[in-house]
Formats: C-alpha cells, structure tokens, sequence
C-alpha cells in the first residue's frame, strides 16, 4: 500500500515485492531463524533428548499421514472445545455481573482471584477424586485456567465503562438494557478480548496439562508415550502441533474481533 | 446609573416559562451544592447561568435533566414535576461524550436510535442536523478524527436531533479554542432566533452570558444562591457585530464583574 502511495516509480520489481508483502516476509524471517537455530541446536547435540527440526517434522508428517495426529486431536479437543466455549459464555456473563453490581464484586471476584492464584497441578488430585478421571475433570482443568482472566478482564473493563458515556446513555433515555448493548459492551470489548485471548491461551494449557496429570490421552498421550520410548522427534512433533494450533486459533479470533468492529482504527476522544 | 435589568422574583403563572425549579437543596454528603434555590425559565429564550466553578451549575443542569435526584424541592418541566430524564430535554455535555466507536452519523442519530426510530428515518434526521451545525461531508468521520469545536458541533446535532423543548447546555464553549468558540455563540443566537427551543446555558464566562443570553442567572457559592438575574433589554436584537460594543453590554459586564470579584480569590 505504501508503494501505492510513493508512486512506483524508480524502485526496482524486487523493492515492490518486498515493499508489498513486508509483513509475511519478515514472519518468514524470524520462523526461518527460530527453526534454523532449533536444527543447529539439534544438530550439536544440545541433549541426546533433543531431535533436531527436520526430525520432528518428519515426525510430525509421519503422524498425519497415519492418522495419529487426528485421532489424538479428536480427545484433546473435546475437553478443550467444551471448557473454552463454557468459560467464554459463563466467564463473560460472570464478569459482566461482577462488574456491574458491586455486590456481585464482593461475592465472586475474590473467587476468580484465587483460582487464578492457585497452584493448579495441586488442585488435580481433588478433581479427580470429585469427578473421576473421565472428560468432567479435563474440562474443569480447562475452565479453572481459562475462566478467571476471562471473568477478571470483564468484570474490570465494564467497571471502568467511561461514567460520562453512560451518563449521556441515561439523558437521552436509554434502558438500562440500551446501556449495556450499546455503551458498556462496545466500551469494554477490546479489554474482553484481549481477556478472551489469554484465556483461551491457558485453555491450551490446560488441556495438555489435564491430559498429562489425569490420563493420558490424546496428545497428551503421544508425549506421554514417546517419551517412555526415547522417541523424543515424536514428543517434540506433538508439542509443535499444539503451540500451532493455538497461534492459528488466537489469530482466527484477532479476525473474528476485527470483523465484529469494523475494523476502524478507534481513537479515543476523551480529550 | 440605572441598570436596564428587573429582578424576576418566582410568579407561577403569569409568565409563559418552559422550566421552573423551585425550593432545590442539594447535597454530597456534607457538601451542599445547592441551597433552596428557586429559579424560572422563560420559553423560547436563552437563560444563563454564570457563576464561579463550584457554585452548583452542573448539579442544578443535572437535577433539571432528571439525572441527579435533588434532596428537596421539585422541577417543573411544562408544568410537569421531573422524576427523570425525559424527551422534553436534551443535553449538550461539557466534554462531548460522544460514542468513540461510532460515526458521526451515529453519534448524531444515536438519542433517536434510543428511542426505536427506524434507522432510514433517524438517518435521514441526523443527516439534516449535521449539515445544519455546518458538518456535511464528515457523516462517516469518527470522533478522534475531528477537532473539539467539531466534537461540540455532534454533541449539538445529537441534541438538537431529538427535537426537545429544552436544550440543556454545561458549558458547552469551555474546551474549544476562543476563534471556534466565538463561531458558536453567534450560531447559538441564531439557533435561540431560529429553533423556538428554551435553552439553559452554563458558563463561567461574563462576556459569554451577557452577549448570548435574554435572561442571566447569577449564581454565588457559600452558601449557593442566585444573586441577581439581569435581563439585557437593549442590544439583543442589534447586529452580531455590534453587541460587543454596545454600551449596554459593556456596562452589565463591568456591573457583573463588580459583584463577583470578591469571590474569586
Ligand atoms: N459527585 C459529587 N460528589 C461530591 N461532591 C460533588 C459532586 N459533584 C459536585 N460536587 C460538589 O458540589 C459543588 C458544586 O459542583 P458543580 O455543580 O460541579 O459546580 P460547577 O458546575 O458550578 O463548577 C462543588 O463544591 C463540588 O465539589
Ligand atoms: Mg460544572
């Protein structure tokens, strides 16, 4: 776009190519680095336990060309699809009630407060005890790390809804409905998705984690597994393919907020 | 030296007013913003209230707009007692509050857009008031993307939009610079000329009540009261260009000036 602007004349074909795509250019540069030192550093050996990049990519091809990969992401994404999705819609609603009643502040946040605290590995054994070692326990591991900064994030971004905005809402005769839907909602949305991207974050984290901690399953299951084997090329592919999927996923939600809003640039005219 | 003024004590009835306010107190907890204080507010005119900052403007725009509830005393809007804010008045905020994430078309349309106006209809109202405050071409600009004086001008739109009786204005001018600010007055007297609304207009400036206003209210803290309303008889139909050098209204502000001086420090 830039080009565009300057005019293109007197930069060379190869100055538009680079000028045009800048972004995926230098993405392709950091990932070239990450992964070169990463075939370096296996290479040396860093560690007997450390495969180099082409191995575990080989690895990780092998296991989706035989089905591995699928059939595992078929059990880790059930826990981890169904404590996103509870925590999003409940950790919203919850923060939204937080943050506008005060005497929901009093009641419930000192609760997200300590499970966002709490040591999580610790409270496994108590879940397990409650819910067993099936699909219950792995969406709570799930919701006890995602829900808490999605509920805090909520409930602080509508506290601080601009008073004046609600203020004008009431003047000209908004319900208390119009002010949510239309001041304090909007207001508050860049600070709830942000809350909703760390969430879902730690949602990713969760699941493995309830995946090594309760049973092995799943991805979990091929870490677990190929680690008991000394087929670490197999562990660190199942490793890569999880903090894949969760950039692919945050950045499929970055699309989703833009698309929501317009995507205008929102300046805030509070001066 | 004779002042051209009346002192307009409160007579229900006698004269058409649009808004009374009678027997206000108001307090912040030991603060008392507002003490019983009575106040009438002639239709179709424009009425300042002018005072030094903390004397209670604010509050008492407020408690006519139906957003703050007065301690005691009522406010009687076409006869009517407020119990809240209602499609008789709108407000003109001191800082804007304009919807940062919305267009000035929405911005504009928004009080319509609350009270159930398809979106055609409102649209098509918004659009003549934003050509009418001198904003055509800007309908699809966002806030941050105008200057304060152009801010104030969608904040005046949204609120003449909904067509109120009573325009409710906190010191509309204050955050605008003194060339845009002095644009608006003379459209404000045109607006006052033009739009047969009754207008209650804060400000802290002298120059600014006595050159726009048909009836000023001076108000003095400590304990909160009004002091004086001054009623300019003789310049108010002259020339936009010639009231700042009527006599007249060189002689009200020296007069004003005199009885405030000693409560500013
Ligand atoms: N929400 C509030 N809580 C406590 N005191 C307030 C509040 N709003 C205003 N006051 C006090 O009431 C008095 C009048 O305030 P205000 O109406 O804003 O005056 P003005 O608009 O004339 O500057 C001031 O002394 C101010 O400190
Ligand atoms: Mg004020």
């Amino acid at each position: 776009m830039s080009v565009m602007r300057d005019g293109a004349e007197g930069r060379s074909p190869w100055q538009d190519l680079v000028g045009s795509h800048r972004p995926l250019l230098l993405k392709l540069l950091s990932g070239v680095l990450v992964f070169g030192a990463w075939e370096i550093a296996g290479r040396i050996p860093v560690s007997y336990a450390f495969p180099t990049f082409i191995e575990s990519m080989s690895a990780l091809l092998r296991m989706t060309l035989d089905g591995t990969l699928f059939a595992a992401y078929a059990e880790t994404l059930k826990p981890l699809v169904v404590g996103v999705a509870i925590s999003a819609v409940l950790g919203i609603a919850l923060g939204l009630w937080i943050g506008l009643s005060k005497t929901f502040d009093w009641l419930f946040s000192p609760i997200f407060v300590v499970m966002q605290a709490a040591p999580l590995a610790a409270l496994i054994p108590l879940l397990v005890m409650a819910y067993g070692i099936g699909l219950t326990s792995k969406v709570f591991v799930v919701c006890i790390m995602a829900m808490p900064v999605i509920v805090l994030n909520t409930a602080g971004a509508v506290r601080n809804t601009p008073a004046n905005l609600k203020e004008m809402g009431r003047a000209f005769l908004a319900t208390d409905r119009d002010v949510i839907l239309k001041i304090v909602l909007p207001a508050a949305s860049p600070v709830i998705f942000s809350g909703l991207r760390l969430g879902i974050s730690a949602g990713f984290i969760g699941a493995i984690l309830a995946e090594l901690k309760i049973t092995p399953t799943g991805v979990g299951d091929i870490i677990t597994f190929s680690r008991s084997v000394a087929d670490y090329a197999s562990m660190y592919a199942a490793i890569f393919s999880i903090i894949l999927l969760a950039v692919l996923f945050l950045n499929l939600l970055e699309r989703i907020e833009t698309g929501l809003f317009g995507g205008n640039v929102r300046g805030y005219a509070s001066d | 030296m004779v002042m051209p003024q009346t002192e307009r004590a409160f007579t229900p009835d006698t004269v058409d007013d649009a808004v009374t306010v009678k027997r206000i107190t108001k307090s912040y907890g030991a603060v008392e913003a507002l003490k019983n204080m009575t106040l009438s507010f002639p239709r179709g005119e424009l009425t300042s209230l002018l005072g030094p900052s903390g004397c209670g403007k604010t509050t008492l725009l407020k408690i006519i707009a139906g957003l703050l509830e007065p301690t005691s005393g009522e406010v009687l809007v076409n006869g009517r007692a407020v119990t809240g804010p209602g499609p008789d008045r709108a407000f003109v905020f001191q800082d804007f509050a304009l919807l940062p994430w919305a267009s000035v078309m929405r911005n504009v349309a928004f009080g319509l857009e609350l009270r159930g106006v398809a979106q055609s209809e409102r649209e098509a109202i918004a659009e003549k008031y934003i050509a009418h405050v001198g904003l055509k071409g800007f309908e699809r600009a966002y806030p941050h993307e105008l200057s304060g004086g152009m801010r104030q001008r969608v904040g005046l739109a949204r609120a003449l939009s909904v067509d109120a009786d009573v325009l409710l204005m906190d010191e509309p001018f204050s955050a605008v610079d003194e060339q845009t600010r002095r644009k608006f007055q003379e459209d404000l007297l045109n607006l006052v000329k033009t739009e047969n609304k009754t207008f209650i207009f804060v400000t802290h400036s002298i120059e600014e009540a006595v050159y726009v206003s048909d009836q000023i209210a001076i108000l003095l803290p400590r304990p909160s009261r009004v002091s004086q309303i001054i009623r300019p008889q003789g310049f108010r139909d002259k020339d936009v260009d010639n009231i700042r050098r009527d006599p007249e209204y060189l002689d009200i502000v020296d007069d004003i000036w005199s009885s405030l001086r000693s409560y500013v420090e």
